[in-house]
Formats: C-alpha cells, sequence, structure tokens
C-alpha cells in the first residue's frame, strides 16, 4: 500500500547514501508531506566522500559538500549535526540521540555507512596513527605530517593508494604496505598490478608487497616511530594510515535485536528492509539480499532509491545487486576495472595489451561469442567511459583494436555513437545514453539526470553527447523521434512496444504504460517493418480503438465499414451487395471522397457478421481506419474517355492493390487521371499520377483537406515499371524519415534539401538506400494479408467483438438511432458536463 | 482460472476471467443495474475500473481508449473521442479537472 509510512521517517546517518535517500524522497513529493528527522554524527552535513581526497588539491571541504543551501528548508527536513543516534528502542518505535532527545519514528532508515578496519596490531591507537574516512580525518593527517618526513599507509587498495597518494603530495616519503602479492587486489589482475606497481615506483613510492603489519612501535614520546612487518623487517616511519578495508557500522542494529550477517552488515530484503519491518538499512551499513555488502556509492544510491520508491512509491523496485565497475585517478595514474575484470566466466578469453614503458596496461575479458564481459585499464583508462557501457554487448569494432592505443588505429574509431542507448554512461546515477542525449547542456543533463555529479568519470563521454537541438522526442515517453525510433526498430528487429520503451525510452517512461501518442506511433513502426498482423500479441494492445476493431469509431460509440474498391471501379454485383449488407444491418450508406462507399452504424458486435458477408462476396479491408493507403482514385481514362491517354482506372488499382495495407505515419491517397485534365485530381495527393502521351509523371507531397498544397512533380514520362519502383522508393523514404502524422505534404516542406533531397534519394539513389527501400517494399508487398479475412478465421481474434465483456450477445443499450432521409441518424446523447455520478 | 471482480454497492461483482483483459487496453462490462465499467489491466497486472461513459461527447466508449502512464507513473485512459485522459485510480479528467468519472474497486478471486 502506498502512504501506508507517511507520518514520520527518521534517518540515522547523514553520509552520501542518507542525502541520496532525502533527495530520493523530495523528488517523490514525500519529503513535505511528512515529518523528517535526519540524525549526523559529523560536524557538517554529507558531502562527497568520493572525492576526498581533492582536498589535499585544493578543493575546500564546503566545495564537497553535498546539499544545495535550502534543501532542507525546501523540504520541511530537520537534520540534527553532530548529534548522532545512540540507541534504537523498536518496541516504543523511538530513536535517542547522543544529546538526549528522543524521536519516534513510524519508519527507521539506517544509513551508517562504514567505519575503517584497523588491523588489531599492537600500538594501533599511537599518536600518529590515521584513518582515512572523513574530512575531519584528512585535516588531522595533514596537521601531523607537518612534523612527519615518512608516511605509510597500511593496506593497496583503492582508498590505500589514494591516502598514499595524499601524503607524498603533502611531501612525505612515503610507503605503501600491501598483504596481497599486487596493489588493489580486488579491481585489477596480476598485469595490471605489476603496471601500477612500475608506475607508482616511477614516482618515488616504495610499495611493499605480500607482507603484513606485526606492530606499529613508538618512540620515547609515545609517537609512532616505526613497524614491523610479518617478515620480521623494520620500516621507519613517523605517521600510520590505516585504510586496510572497511566493515558496515552495525552496532545500533546489534544492539536492537536486527539481524546481522557473519561476517557483519545489517541482513535486508531486496526492499533493504531489515528484519524488522519498519525499518531499512541502506548502503554500505546493509548487507543486500544478495549476500553482499556494498562499499561504493552507486550501489548505495540505488538502495536508497529503491526505499524510497518502497516507502512512498510504486514498490516496485528492489535492489539484489550491482555493477562494481571503477575508475579513479590514482596518484596521477588512470586506473579503472569494469564487469567480470578477473575473467571468472567459463570460456572466457583475455585480450591485452601491455607497454612497460610507459606503464600502461589493458586487458579486456570477452566471450567465445564476442560479447565484451569485462575489463582491467591501468595507465590509460580513457576508454573507460567508451567500454563500461559496451559490457554485455558485442562491441563495434574486433576487442584487439579497443585495448590499441589510439594512434595506432584504436579506440579513436568508436565514439559514443556506437553505445545502444541503454547503456549506462554514469553508472552512480545509473543514467543511459538515452536520458543523457535527451538534454540540451551538460548543466542540464547534470540537474535532470544526476549523471555526471557522482565519481564523475563519465563527464567527458556526456559531453561527446551533447548538444543536441531541443527535445523533439516523439512525445513524453520517448526523446526520439519517429524516424530514429522507426531506425532503432529496423537496427536492432525489434518486435515490441515495451521492448522499445524500456530500451529506448525516457527513463521516467521506462516501464510504464506508454501514452496514447507513442502506442499508435510504434504500432505503425512495427507494422510498417512487417510485423505481424496489427491484432497479433502485444501489439492488439497499440492501436487505438480503429485498428482495434479494423472499423471507424463515430461519435456515438458505433463504427463504420469500408471496403476497399481498388480505383473506384466495381462491377455491378458487388454493388449490390454492399446495399444487401447495408440493408439488412440496417447501415447508413455514403459514397466517400476516395471513390467508395462507407456504411455507418455498425456495433462493434455486428462487424464479424458484416465483414463475413463481404468478405465471402470478395471483398477486404479498405483500412479506412489506419494511417496507411486509403483509396487510388481514378478517371476511367483511355478505356472510355476520348481524351484520355492512357489506362488510369488500371493503373489506380495496380497502385492500389500494391501498397494496401501499407501502415505509414499519416493515411495515404493517391490518384491516377488519364489525361492533363486531371479530373482524378490527382494533383491533391500524397503521390498522383497522371498520364502524358509518353507514359505516366509522378507528382508527390499533395494535399486536400484545411491546408492544401499542390503537388509536386518528381518525374516525368515514366514507364509502369519505372512508376511503380519510384512510388516504391519515395513511399518507403517517407514511412522511413517522417514523424508521427506527419503528411507527405509537410514532410517534403520540412526534410532537409526539400524536393531536390527526396528526388537526389529516390531517384538518383544519392544514399544508396534505394535496393534496401525496395526490398522493404517488396517484403510489406509480399507479406500483405487481408486483414478482416485473418480475423474471421481466427476465433481468438474474433472474441473482443462484444459491446460487454460478460454479456457477448447483448447491444450495446445506449447506441441509438432515429431516422433521417430514409437513413439512420446516430440519437445523441443529452450531455450533462459535470453532473457525473 | 482467475476472475476480475468489481466492487458495487451490493457486494464482488464478476466481470470476467483474467485472461480476457489484454494488458494496455480495456473491456466494458454491463452491470446489474444497466451502467457500464470499463475494465482494464496495465502490464503489471493491476486491474482498475471506471464509468464506462464520457462525460464530454457522452458516448460509452472509454473501455476503448488506450492505457497510458504520466511520467509519475499514473495510470490513465485517453479517451477514443476526443483524447481526454481519465486516471484510472481516482477518476479525475487529467485534461479537464472539473469532470471526473466513477471508479470501482477491482479485486481478483481464483477457484480451482
Amino acid at each position: 500500500m502506498p502512504h501506508e509510512h507517511l507520518s514520520t521517517i527518521v534517518v540515522v546517518g547523514h553520509g552520501m547514501v542518507g542525502q541520496r535517500f532525502l533527495e530520493a524522497l523530495a523528488e517523490r513529493g514525500a519529503a513535505g508531506r511528512t515529518r523528517v528527522v535526519v540524525l549526523c554524527e559529523e560536524p557538517r552535513p554529507a558531502y562527497d566522500r568520493v572525492r576526498l581526497t581533492s582536498y589535499f588539491t585544493g578543493t575546500t571541504p564546503d566545495e564537497l559538500g553535498l546539499v544545495p543551501a535550502d534543501f532542507m528548508r525546501r523540504n520541511a527536513i530537520e537534520l540534527h549535526i553532530g548529534d548522532p543516534a545512540e540507541s534504537i528502542d523498536r518496541a516504543a518505535r523511538t530513536v535517542t540521540a547522543r544529546s538526549g532527545r528522543t524521536f519516534p519514528y513510524d519508519t527507521l532508515v539506517l544509513a551508517t555507512g562504514s567505519f575503517p578496519f584497523v588491523p588489531p596490531v599492537p600500538g594501533k591507537d599511537l599518536p600518529g596513527c590515521f584513518v582515512y574516512r572523513t574530512i575531519e580525518d584528512l585535516l588531522a593527517v595533514e596537521a601531523y605530517a607537518k612534523t612527519a618526513t615518512t608516511g605509510t599507509v597500511v593496506g593497496g587498495g583503492l582508498l590505500g593508494l589514494e591516502a598514499a597518494g595524499a601524503l607524498s603530495g603533502l611531501g612525505l616519503d612515503t610507503h605503501i604496505v600491501e598483504f596481497a602479492p599486487r596493489l588493489m587486489p580486488a579491481q585489477v589482475d596480476e598485469g595490471g598490478g605489476a603496471a601500477l606497481l612500475r608506475t607508482i615506483e616511477n614516482m618515488g613510492l616504495t610499495v611493499h608487497t605480500g607482507v603484513g603489519t606485526r606492530e606499529i612501535t613508538a618512540d620515547d614520546d609515545g609517537h609512532v616511530r616505526g613497524m614491523t612487518l610479518s617478515d620480521s623487517s623494520h620500516l621507519s616511519t613517523d605517521l600510520v594510515i590505516f585504510s586496510a578495508g572497511v566493515r558496515p557500522r552495525d552496532q545500533l542494529a546489534r544492539d536492537c535485536g536486527l539481524a546481522v550477517g557473519e561476517r557483519g552488515g545489517i541482513v535486508v530484503d531486496a526492499q533493504c528492509r531489515t528484519s524488522d519491518p519498519a525499518v531499512f538499512a541502506i548502503g554500505e551499513c546493509a548487507l543486500a539480499a544478495d549476500g553482499r555488502v556494498y562499499g561504493l556509492v552507486a550501489p548505495g544510491y540505488d538502495m536508497a532509491e529503491t526505499v524510497a520508491d518502497t516507502i512512498v512509491d510504486t514498490g516496485e523496485r528492489a535492489f539484489t545487486g550491482a555493477d562494481l565497475s571503477t575508475k579513479l585517478k590514482l596518484l596521477g595514474v588512470d586506473v579503472a576495472s569494469f564487469g567480470d575484470a578477473h575473467g571468472t566466466a567459463e570460456g572466457c578469453l583475455d585480450v591485452v595489451y601491455s607497454d612497460s614503458r610507459s606503464g600502461v596496461y589493458k586487458k579486456l575479458v570477452v566471450s567465445r561469442d564476442g560479447v565484451l564481459l569485462g575489463g582491467v585499464l591501468v595507465g590509460d583508462a580513457d576508454a573507460y567511459g567508451m567500454l563500461r557501457p559496451l559490457t554485455g554487448h558485442v562491441p563495434p569494432v574486433a576487442p584487439e583494436q579497443l585495448v590499441l592505443p589510439a594512434g595506432l588505429g584504436g579506440p579513436a574509431l568508436l565514439g559514443p555513437e556506437s553505445l545502444p542507448d541503454d547503456a549506462v554512461i554514469c553508472s552512480c546515477h545509473n543514467v543511459t545514453k538515452g536520458a543523457i542525449s535527451a538534454c540540451s547542456s551538460l548543466p542540464e543533463a547534470k540537474q535532470r539526470t544526476k549523471a555526471g555529479t557522482g565519481c564523475g568519470s563519465c563527464v567527458k563521454t556526456i559531453g561527446t553527447l551533447l548538444p543536441r537541438s531541443g527535445d523533439g522526442g516523439l512525445c513524453g515517453c520517448f526523446a526520439r523521434t519517429r524516424q530514429e525510433l522507426y531506425e532503432i526498430a529496423l537496427a536492432l528487429r525489434i518486435s515490441s512496444f515495451t521492448e522499445l520503451l524500456d530500451g529506448h525510452g525516457r527513463p521516467a517512461a521506462r516501464g510504464g504504460e506508454g501514452c496514447e501518442i507513442c502506442k499508435p506511433a510504434v504500432a505503425s513502426i512495427l507494422a510498417g517493418l512487417g510485423n505481424g498482423h496489427i491484432l497479433d500479441g502485444e501489439q492488439a494492445a497499440l492501436q487505438d480503438t480503429n485498428d482495434h476493431f479494423l472499423a471507424n469509431l463515430q461519435r456515438n460509440g458505433s463504427y463504420s465499414v469500408v471496403p476497399r474498391i481498388p480505383g473506384g471501379e466495381i462491377t455491378p454485383d458487388k454493388l449490390i451487395v454492399i446495399g444487401e449488407v447495408a440493408r439488412d444491418f440496417g447501415l447508413y450508406t455514403k459514397i466517400t471522397g476516395g471513390q467508395r462507399i462507407d456504411l455507418f452504424g455498425a456495433r462493434v458486435e455486428q462487424l464479424p457478421a458484416i465483414w463475413a458477408r463481404l468478405v465471402e462476396s470478395g471483398f477486404e479491408s479498405g483500412h479506412a481506419y489506419g494511417k496507411s493507403l486509403r483509396t487510388v482514385k481514378s478517371c476511367v481514362g483511355q478505356t472510355w474517355c476520348r481524351y484520355g491517354v492512357q489506362d488510369s482506372a488500371r493503373m489506380a488499382i495496380d497502385l492500389e492493390l500494391r501498397y494496401r495495407g501499407l501502415r505509414s505515419p499519416h493515411k495515404l491517397k493517391s490518384a491516377v487521371s488519364g489525361c492533363a485534365r486531371e479530373c482524378a485530381e490527382a494533383r491533391s495527393k500524397d503521390f498522383g499520377v497522371i498520364a502524358t502521351a509518353g507514359g505516366w509523371n509522378l507528382y508527390v507531397g499533395g494535399n486536400g483537406g484545411a491546408s492544401p498544397r499542390h503537388a509536386d512533380l518528381l518525374v516525368q514520362d515514366l514507364t509502369d515499371d519505372e512508376l511503380v519502383r519510384l512510388i516504391d522508393r519515395f513511399l518507403m523514404f517517407y514511412i522511413r524519415t517522417a514523424d508521427r502524422l506527419e503528411r507527405t505534404s509537410v514532410w517534403l516542406e520540412r526534410i532537409e534539401g526539400g524536393l531536390a533531397h527526396v528526388r537526389d534519394v529516390v531517384v538518383d539513389d544519392s544514399l544508396g538506400i534505394c535496393a534496401e527501400l525496395e526490398a522493404l517494399m517488396a517484403a510489406h508487398v509480399a507479406g500483405y494479408r487481408d486483414e478482416w479475412a485473418e480475423t474471421l478465421d481466427d476465433p481468438e481474434r474474433l472474441a473482443r467483438f462484444v459491446s460487454f465483456v460478460n454479456a457477448p450477445g447483448a447491444p450495446d443499450p445506449s447506441i441509438r438511432f432515429v431516422p433521417e432521409r430514409g437513413q439512420i441518424k446516430p440519437e445523441l446523447p443529452l450531455l450533462t458536463l459535470g453532473a457525473t455520478r | 482460472m482467475t476472475t476480475v471482480q468489481l466492487r458495487l454497492e451490493q457486494g464482488w461483482f464478476t466481470v470476467c476471467a483474467t485472461a480476457r483483459l489484454a494488458p494496455g487496453r480495456g473491456v466494458a462490462a454491463l452491470l446489474p443495474d444497466g451502467r457500464q465499467a470499463a475494465v482494464f489491466t496495465d502490464r503489471r497486472g493491476r486491474t482498475y475500473a471506471i464509468d464506462n461513459r464520457d462525460p464530454f461527447t457522452g458516448a460509452y466508449v472509454l473501455s476503448r481508449g488506450l492505457l497510458g502512464s504520466t511520467p509519475e507513473g499514473r495510470p490513465y485512459v485517453a479517451s477514443p473521442l476526443l483524447k481526454h485522459r481519465f486516471d484510472l485510480e481516482t477518476g479525475v479528467c487529467l485534461d479537464d479537472e472539473t469532470q471526473t468519472v466513477q471508479t470501482y474497486l477491482t479485486g481478483r478471486s481464483s477457484w480451482f
């Protein structure tokens, strides 16, 4: 149930993850509607711990801050600085802080983070021993270093190398002691560790691997003087930083009886709920549902979002694991690892580039079928921004090219345009290329998507994805145009709306329902790519009601029926059938502008019976309900008309039968006139054909309606075959490049280069796509089936033609008619706006 | 099999088998008192029911509209006639808040 917990939320801990949780609450509109209390141990609000070391290169503590100036006030959040939680009474649902104040809660969120693990060696608490976690730790190290000449970091992992870099920057003779046989054992492999070692030693640091710390020794004043290592060697040092990993801060949870893991961490489920349903734990203090404690910020953010979603929103979100990819600049050395960096997958292959002179080491792990699984980059991690999002995909170039330096024909080839749209660019905030591409500037991207505001390693890649002009997206669900979606569906063989929405929609729209704009547009794209009957499977739910019932909805809820009459030519027998059907079902009949007959007033449940009669007599769907070819109107032409110079009726019939059922961005109309008198009004059509003594002239982009436009001459004096081939190309080019509901007239005006460009493309094949366009049309022609005949043969499809699902035979009593001029007309309901019950 | 049910004044009313509802689409149900309900299911399998009458046209057509969701995730149906959107949880018209359609509580029951 939503809104269940919206009374008081107490958040214990105000680190990066705690702050992110508050933002997630605010974004969901919850923060203002509920009391939110935050207990913060440190003497300052949340700051960017990931960039902690940048303090030593001039970033002030304030600049590291993560909380916008009026964030707390604007969202009515009570933040208690320097007042950590001391105890939790789960029975009374209260938290008591160090100040003695007690806060009741309905929901408690523990975001207590982690503490640095200090190995239990003698002397570990001597003056001169430090940890490296908070701004206060750094200030203390900085002050103490003023009197020191040598510093040692215990631990050669990520944070240890950062700390060593800081000590080195403070002018200390710096040592690193790492128990494992190589630096950064968790992230890099042996080769990467070796490259890292060379580079770091070249910078004047001393690295001791494969040894542990046995004891810290003191001078006469009791200050750190040196240390004894596990191989009994002695190391002289004035200052020691322990950076041997972190442990979850779960003491509060232990004290109040919440379940914790054997090796620490508050046990939570996929919603980050602890063993007490009113208590959640997020970030480094939590033992996630997959049995891991995550020490990176991105998974913590993910957990924060999950809990916010669980408490105040849909509750659909879950945290079940995270990507541990990282990229860091350590001591000036780029180090990155991503995906399956150690190549643990069965049968995977390594592609390695190693240059020990420059300290560059790159390894990619690929599966046997070429999928990039992960990698390690040391010394040159520029490709990280490109490679990490490609993980799980087959890269567009051979993997060996991806590890070669740019000058050797390597990754310079590979631009962000080659990334799939769902590639995650910012892994801290899980922002995809698609979401970033929808923004017009870096500040906008940062503000709207938070991309680039975590570790910052992706900012360069983001820059290459920006700027793009305006939004121009199809609708609130897609930031892409219809044309782009068409190309995506074509290239990736996407055959379902949800696949397109979840993979290429705007981030907020993914997993949603889509909308009344994009659903029919995507249905049209998929239908245009020949993906089956429009009433089948998921596509059935995308069509607006006209396509759904293969008929045209009229104002009183009834439908009209238009059988195809190609070229407007019809036999007397068929004319009689239409008359009989209309009479027997009591339908209103009217001749349309497109030389056919419209039958009005059918109820949903009558449609199959009406069509059974029509199909039996050789009629087929006229697609009056679809964004598709309507009719190819014609004059009688040379056969009867004394002025005619070609057989326009035959050509009209041929064209109508060729393009019937073709789904397009908007309806398509056509006409063929047998001479220059133009009785068929071909120049008011999307594609019009006018007979000449030498063949056919093809006109395109005409329109009647509200904004009439005369069609432009594309090519003259075509043979029958040339005409058909050109129309094939023209229509497919239009379908491929037009926006949703953009008639050819508007498209021709909008498209860059206008008519001349269209002529270049479809006549002179300037883009080299004509063969493809023709093939697409050939596939359409070959795949055409009469939708109504198919529907009548399929009991499953027929089942939807009922007015009421629970009374299949019952007519809809709200559809009533009264007589007028010998036919029926709708009896319109009285409108009582505002009087709804 | 499971069925979709509506809560009416007199109790739960069975509309149809769950399988008759296609995600993203609706069906119309004739209620015992002659009124009509439009019943929907979304791709997450949640069901909704509102009055079938589009107050802007007076036509009983809301069941034939397309389901959508707002960026905030609120499910709605867009009337197939003039495309007014109605929130499926509250019945409020998203394009004209003065108009509301009745909503019904929905449920599922199953037996074997």
